[in-house]
C-alpha cells in the first residue's frame, strides 16, 4: 500500500488533544506519524498538500438506514456507502429495520458482505432487539453480536413493553453492547404528523407532543439505573430529554445519546406549507428545543452527531402531508450543517470534530475516531469555509429526500480515506472495482 | 386566476372586495348566468359533504358553468391512485376551477402546486374552510355593517375544526375580536399566535359576545377520549335556552351545520330569533358565486 504524506494540514484530533498544523504520515493503512516538524516524504509516497485544510479522524455515523435487503430502490449498501464517503464518513452503523429485518446472523452477514463488495467504508450492522421488530420476543443477541453487530436496536419503533425493555437492558450487559432506543410513546404520538405547537395548530395537523419522547426517556433511565445496562438514546429531539440525560450522566448512569443535524438546524416552522421533506420521526421540534439541543452539543450531554439517514422515493413524499413517509437523507449534508454551528460560534472546531468522530467511536466502541500512531488511517480532509449549494439531484445516495435542497452550506469534504486508501476525492468516488 | 386555499395570506381589502362582490350575487341581483357559461367547475369531494358540495354546485350553475361532480365513493382512489393522479385526470378535462374537499390538511395546496387551473379549498382536514368563513363574515356584516369592535365567540371542538381556524383568521382580518372557548383537550396550543383569545369558562365570556358561533361536535371524538361524554360536553359548552338568556339581547347565533340538536345547540335556540343559521345557508351560495367568479377570471 502506497504511503501517504499529508503536508501542512490543520490536524484536529480531539482524543489526543491535537489542534494545530501538522504533517501526517500514513503507512500500511495506519497512521504512522503526526509531526509538528515537516516530515520527509518516503520513497513512492503520495504527497498531499493540505494547506488550509482540516485533517480529522474519519466521521462515524451511528444511525444510517441502508435499506438493503428489501428496499433497494431507495438505497443499497453500495449507494449508501457512496453517500457516506462523499459526506466524509468512514464508518456507518446500519439500522436493522430493513425489509428482511436484521434479527439473524444471516442478514448481518449479508450486509457485511455487501459492504465488503462495495469496498468504500466500514459498515457496522446493528441487530434488532426483538424478532421481526415486533416488540414481543428478544432476538438472539449473542448470535447477532457474534456475527458482527455492534448494538441492539428496534429503531423506527419504540420498545413499548417496559418489561421487555428491562430484560434487554439486563441481557445485553453480558455482551457489553449498547441498547439503542427510538423513544416514542405511541399512545402519545398516535395520529400525529408533526410537533405539537403553534405550527401544527395553524396547519390543522395532529401534533406529537414532546412528552411522547420525554416520557420514554424517563422510563428507560429508570430501567437503566436498575439494570446497570448501557443505553443509547437515538435522535434526541427535545429539551426535556436532554435535561433527563444530562442529570442521568451526572449520576453516573451509562447513558449516551445522539442528535441529528436536522434537529439542531430546523424547527417545526420548516414544515411551512406542508413540506413533506420536513416530515420525520421524531418531528422537528420548537425553537426552545433547538436551543436546548445546541447547548447539549456544547456541554457534552450529547455524545455524537448522527444523521438518521433515511432514504425514500419521490412518490413517498409527493402526497398529502399526513400520508408522507418519515425521514430525510443526511449523509451528504451533515458536515455542512455541523460546521454551520462552528461558523455561528456555537461549537468550537474541536468539539464539532469530536461529535462526528471520537464521540461516536466511543459510544459504540468502534475502531477509529482518532489519529494516534497505529490508529487506522480513516481520515477526512475538508475545506472548512468552502461554500457550496446543496443539489439533491447530485447526491450519491439513491434518494433525494432532503429539506436542504438549495441551501448554501459552508464546509466541504475534499478527500475521504479509509484504511489508508483514498475513496473520495474532489467530488469523485475512487472505487476499487 | 387565483387559488382560494385558505384565509391565510389574504389581506383585509381583498377579503372585503370578495364580500362586496358576493353582495351582487344575492337573490334579486343582476343576472350572472353568462359569467362562467361554457366553462367547467369540477367538484372533487374526497370526503362526504352534501351541503358544501350542493352549495358550490348551485353557485356554479347560477353562473352558467357546467358542473363535474367527482366523489370518493367508488372511485379509483381506493385502487391506489394518488391524489395527484386524480387531480391531473380531472385537470385533463379542462375545468376552470377545481373545488376540493379532502380529509387531509394541505391536500388542496398540494393539488394547486401541480395543476394549471384555479383551486378552491372546500375544507381540508383540520386546516381551513375559507368559503364557510367568508359566508359567516358576510352574514355578520349583513347584520352589523362592520365587524370592527365586535366580539365573536367560537365554542367547541377547535382542535379538529377547519371552520374555527378560517373564521379566526377571517374575523380578525375584518377587525373583530375572537374568543375561542372549549374544553382544554379540544383547544390546541398556539391559537393566541393566530390572534385568538382562549378560555374554558363559557359562562364568563358569554355576556361579552356579539355573536356565538357553535362548532359541530364530532361524536367520533368521544371514542378517542377527548371528552368524557356528550352529556358532560352539552352541560359545559352547549348553548341552552338558559345560556341564551344571559347573552346580549341582540347577540347572534351561528352554526356551520349540520347541527347535533341538543348537544352543542338546543333546538329552541337554533330555531329562535337569535339564529342566523338559514341566512348562512342562503348567503353561502352568493359567497361561493363570488369565489368562483374571482377564481375563474
Ligand atoms: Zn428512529
Amino acid at each position: 500500500m502506497t504511503p501517504v504524506l499529508f503536508q501542512r494540514a490543520r490536524v484536529i484530533d480531539p482524543r489526543n488533544g491535537v489542534d494545530g498544523v501538522r504533517d501526517v504520515l500514513v503507512t500500511d493503512g495506519r497512521v504512522a506519524q503526526v509531526s509538528e516538524a515537516p516530515l520527509p516524504a518516503p520513497k513512492d509516497a503520495r504527497v498531499v498538500d493540505a494547506t488550509d485544510k482540516w485533517l480529522v479522524p474519519g466521521f462515524i455515523d451511528l444511525h444510517v438506514h441502508l435499506r438493503e435487503p428489501g428496499e433497494e430502490g431507495k438505497e443499497t449498501v453500495l449507494t449508501g456507502c457512496r453517500a457516506a464517503v462523499a459526506g466524509g464518513f468512514t464508518g456507518v452503523v446500519a439500522m436493522p429495520n430493513t425489509k428482511v429485518v436484521n434479527d439473524s446472523a444471516l442478514v448481518t452477514e449479508l450486509v457485511l458482505s455487501r459492504a465488503r463488495d462495495a469496498g468504500l467504508c466500514h459498515v457496522y450492522p446493528a441487530g434488532a432487539i426483538t424478532k421481526g421488530l415486533k416488540g414481543e420476543e428478544l432476538s438472539e443477541a449473542g448470535e447477532l453480536i457474534g456475527a458482527g453487530c455492534v448494538a441492539l436496536t428496534d429503531d423506527g419503533r419504540p420498545v413499548m413493553n417496559a418489561g421487555l425493555m428491562r430484560r434487554v437492558l439486563q441481557y445485553a450487559t453480558q455482551f457489553d453492547v449498547p441498547v439503542m432506543v427510538h423513544e416514542e410513546d405511541l399512545t402519545l404520538s398516535a395520529g400525529g404528523a408533526m410537533h405539537e405547537g403553534a405550527t401544527s395548530t395553524r396547519l390543522g395537523l395532529r401534533g406529537i407532543p414532546s412528552s411522547a419522547e420525554v416520557a420514554m426517556v424517563a422510563r428507560d433511565l429508570v430501567l437503566l439505573e436498575e439494570t446497570k445496562g448501557r443505553l443509547h438514546v437515538a435522535h434526541v429531539s427535545c429539551e426535556g430529554s436532554v435535561r433527563l440525560i444530562r442529570e442521568a450522566k451526572q449520576r453516573g448512569l451509562r447513558v449516551t445519546c445522539e442528535v441529528a443535524p436536522h434537529h439542531f438546524t430546523l424547527d417545526d416552522r420548516a414544515v411551512g406549507d406542508y413540506d413533506t421533506h420536513a416530515k420525520m420521526a421524531p418531528p422537528l421540534r420548537g425553537d426552545v428545543d433547538v436551543k436546548a439541543l445546541r447547548e447539549a452539543l456544547v456541554d457534552g450531554t450529547v455524545d455524537a452527531i448522527a444523521t438518521d439517514h433515511a432514504p425514500h422515493g419521490v412518490s413517498d413524499k409527493l402526497v398529502e402531508f399526513e400520508k408522507g413517509i418519515n425521514g430525510i437523507v443526511g449523509l451528504e449534508t451533515a458536515l455542512g450543517l455541523t460546521l454551520a454551528l462552528v461558523h455561528e460560534g456555537v461549537l468550537t472546531p474541536r468539539r464539532a470534530v469530536e461529535l462526528l468522530s471520537d464521540g461516536p467511536a466511543r459510544v459504540f466502541g468502534l475502531p477509529g475516531g482518532h489519529l494516534a500512531p497505529g490508529a487506522p488511517a480513516d481520515i477526512t480532509l475538508l475545506s472548512p469555509s468552502e461554500e457550496w449549494t446543496v443539489d439533491a439531484h447530485r447526491f450519491y445516495s439513491r434518494s433525494r429526500n432532503t429539506p436542504f435542497h438549495g441551501r448554501t452550506l459552508k464546509g466541504r469534504v475534499t478527500q475521504t480515506w479509509v484504511g489508508g486508501r483514498c475513496v473520495f476525492e474532489d467530488g469523485q468516488l475512487k472505487e476499487s472495482r | 386566476m387565483r387559488h382560494l386555499l385558505g384565509i391565510a395570506g389574504w389581506r383585509r381589502d381583498e377579503l372585503e372586495a370578495l364580500l362586496d362582490r358576493a353582495q351582487a350575487h344575492l337573490p334579486g341581483g343582476p343576472d350572472a348566468s353568462h359569467v362562467l357559461r361554457g366553462r367547467v367547475v369540477a367538484n372533487l369531494f374526497f370526503e362526504d359533504s352534501t351541503r358544501t358540495r350542493s352549495s358550490f354546485e348551485v353557485a356554479a350553475r347560477k353562473l352558467g358553468a357546467d358542473v363535474l361532480n367527482w366523489s370518493y365513493a367508488g372511485s379509483s382512489v381506493s385502487k391506489g391512485e394518488t391524489l395527484l393522479d386524480t387531480a391531473r385526470n380531472i385537470e385533463a378535462m379542462g375545468p376552470a376551477v377545481i373545488v376540493i374537499r379532502h380529509r387531509s390538511s394541505g391536500a388542496p395546496g398540494l393539488v394547486a402546486r401541480h395543476v394549471k387551473c384555479a383551486v378552491v379549498n372546500a375544507g381540508d382536514g383540520a386546516h381551513e374552510h375559507p368559503s364557510q368563513a367568508l359566508l359567516d363574515a358576510f352574514t355578520l356584516r349583513q347584520r352589523w355593517g362592520r365587524l370592527d369592535g365586535r366580539t365573536v365567540l367560537i365554542v367547541g371542538d377547535v382542535l379538529h375544526s377547519r371552520v374555527a381556524r378560517s373564521n379566526l383568521l377571517c374575523l380578525k382580518a375584518l377587525g373583530a375580536r375572537v374568543v375561542l372557548c372549549g374544553p382544554p383537550t379540544l383547544l390546541p396550543p398556539g391559537l393566541e399566535e393566530m390572534g385568538g383569545e382562549v378560555t374554558h369558562q363559557l359562562d364568563a365570556v358569554l355576556p361579552q359576545a356579539d355573536a356565538v358561533m357553535c362548532l359541530r361536535l364530532q361524536t367520533e371524538r368521544m371514542s378517542e377520549a377527548f371528552l368524557p361524554s356528550q352529556r358532560e360536553y352539552s352541560r359545559l359548552f352547549g348553548i341552552t335556552p338558559a345560556r341564551a338568556e344571559r347573552m346580549k339581547p341582540d347577540a347572534l347565533v351561528l352554526h356551520p351545520g349540520p347541527i347535533n340538536r341538543g348537544v352543542e345547540l338546543s333546538p329552541v335556540v337554533a330555531d329562535g330569533p337569535r339564529s342566523v343559521i338559514l341566512e348562512q345557508v342562503a348567503n353561502g351560495v352568493a359567497v361561493r358565486r363570488a369565489i368562483l367568479e374571482a377564481c375563474a377570471s
